[in-house]
């Protein structure tokens, strides 16, 4: 019913736009990665691997990366185990209060991430509000160094931002089970537990699946959290891009970076998608 | 007798595991609201000497409200371009048949998962290449594209609600597609383009990954409060973050309650977040 006019001017500016300033700058990050910086400080544009060569060879890089996933896993296993009996609980147990408690858990979603990561400094540093809890009911004498600036710190702070995220697609893959199911499964004479693990559980994968890998994803490529809470040890890769297109001066070097998280996100997107439609029962 | 049902007892353990997960979530809220009034500093349990003059001091800071009003253009900027691509984009991929179409679909949504660096830098290349100097202007650009994705994804929601009939009654009795699309189709999804432009302003007051590697003379406000952080704390950050918080609760509420109205709670926010992850 929409004529051909119609349909280009609906889709003719969004293409345009979404092309100059989407997948060109993804091109050039590309042609950056294979580029070079002269000792005078100028970019050179001669093509080759030099940059992915170092990625592989010099062992801060490949270090940092695998600490960067290895922080952001735990981020998504810590999301989960908060966020999935969370949403069980308020699909099947909540009753009326079921709208109130949802509306509880989104709003802290969208309260500045900035503001919550500073609240975890205030509250970790060795003055801070934890430590001098502690003296001051006599757990501890000396402030515990360990909690601010350490990966910790980090996963903490990042699982606080990520939880409400992995809740809301979990949560909504409980509510679409039909409580049909459920209640044939309790009248065929299995207890609560097989029930859970039988018939729940995976329908729910779906929603694992995407809370999971939005987790995992947005945790792996944070540089604030790092910057603020983490400390000399709890550096992350993204931390190692910015100081490369700030103080370090190697662009290349740094969209090479850049490139190879792309394209793991990318990845990841897929087989997550590929996941899904596996587990998908509607 | 005080064997208990296995279901009444999980059930109990539920509630106290959700107990303490929404205490996680709001207790650095409550403790940062509370320190915005404690004269004694950020630390220090308890808190003491109960005082106002942290936000005295904040009224007063000319810096601080610079890069509020700054990050309030910027929020208005990133409205109307999400918005003025937003919906284009989700009437096209409801409507109209074209190659690249699941391509396009991808690379529209895909800043919604991307770790904000990689937008932002990309950006910077571009504007580095285009010989653009670093300005509001160019973190208006980065935010309104990175959310488009949000106003795609709303808008596409509410048109899939969408009777076409009306639309069809409205072409069938003489309106040409402006008319029809201005008279028949905007109206019926004001209350979707309200959320997703109440959303996009929420998120670009907020956004900080993007903004920081675009970011020329004038800061936004999350980049005003950012330098202080790095330059050493004081009870004014708590001030400021209670009322952003204050403000970003109540944008979401009315978000929130706009959704509800339109479509049943729970589909309200997962699908941003499914979205982002399936790319449909």
């Amino acid at each position: 019913m929409f004529s051909r006019a119609y349909r280009t001017a609906v889709t003719a500016p969004p293409l345009l736009w979404v092309t100059v300033f989407l997948l060109v700058p993804y091109l050039l990050m590309f042609c950056y990665s294979f580029w070079s910086v002269s000792a005078s400080q100028t970019m050179v544009h001669s093509w080759n691997f030099d940059n992915y060569r170092q990625l592989v060879t010099v062992p801060v890089y490949w270090q940092t990366l695998l600490r960067s996933i290895w922080i952001a896993a735990r981020v998504t296993l810590f999301s989960l185990l908060l966020g999935y009996p969370l949403a069980y609980f308020l699909s099947f147990h909540a009753g009326a209060k079921k709208d109130l408690l949802y509306q509880l858990v989104i709003i802290p979603l969208w309260v500045s991430y900035l503001v919550r990561a500073y609240a975890w400094k205030t509250i970790l540093g060795s003055d801070g509000v934890l430590n001098t809890l502690l003296q001051y009911v006599h757990l501890t004498k000396h402030p515990l160094e360990f909690l601010l600036y350490s990966p910790f710190a980090v996963v903490l702070t990042l699982t606080h931002i990520y939880t409400p995220f992995t809740f809301l697609p979990i949560y909504a893959s409980l509510e679409h089970i039909p409580r049909t199911l459920v209640e044939a499964s309790q009248d065929l004479g299995a207890p609560p537990l097989q029930t859970f693990w039988r018939v729940v559980f995976p329908l729910s994968i779906p929603g694992v699946l995407a809370g999971a890998t939005f987790a995992f994803v947005l945790s792996l490529g944070d540089f604030l959290a790092p910057l603020l809470l983490g400390g000399p040890s709890g550096i992350m890769i993204s931390n190692i891009v910015v100081s490369l297109f700030g103080a370090a001066y190697n662009w290349p070097l740094g969209a090479a970076i850049s490139l190879c998280m792309l394209v793991l996100v990318v990845g990841l997107l897929f087989v997550s998608e590929r996941l899904e439609q596996k587990w998908s029962f509607s | 007798m005080n064997v208990e049902n296995p279901a009444v007892q999980g059930s109990r353990w539920l509630l106290l595991h959700a107990v303490l997960v929404f205490a996680f979530l709001y207790v650095p809220i409550a403790v940062l609201i509370v320190y915005s009034f404690n004269g004694a500093g950020v630390g220090g349990f308890p808190p003491r000497d109960l005082t106002l003059k942290w936000y005295r001091t904040l009224f007063a800071d000319g810096a601080i409200w610079e890069s509020v009003g700054n990050s309030l253009m910027v929020a208005l900027g990133a409205v109307v371009i999400a918005l003025g691509l937003g919906i284009p984009a989700a009437l096209a991929l409801d409507r109209a048949r074209f190659p690249g179409q699941a391509l396009f679909r991808r690379l529209v949504l895909l800043p919604l998962i991307l770790p904000g660096i990689i937008t932002g830098l990309s950006l910077l290349m571009l504007f580095n290449t285009a010989q653009t100097k670093l300005s509001l202007l160019t973190i208006v650009l980065g935010h309104g594209t990175a959310l488009i994705s949000v106003a795609t994804t709303e808008v596409f929601a509410g048109l899939q609600k969408l009777d076409r009939a009306q639309e069809e009654a409205s072409l069938d009795l003489g309106a040409n597609y402006r008319q029809t699309f201005w008279r028949v189709t905007l109206p019926n999804l004001k209350l979707s383009i309200i959320g997703a432009a109440l959303l996009i302003f929420t998120l670009s007051m907020d956004e900080i990954a993007v903004s920081f590697f675009l970011i020329g003379r004038n800061n936004t406000l999350p980049l005003e409060i950012w330098g202080r952080l790095r330059r050493g704390i004081t009870p004014e950050i708590n001030a400021i973050s209670t009322i952003i918080f204050v403000f970003s609760w109540v944008a979401i509420v009315l978000w929130y309650r706009l959704r509800v109205s339109t479509e049943g709670p729970q589909e309200t926010a997962a699908e941003l977040v499914e979205s982002a992850v399936q790319g449909d």
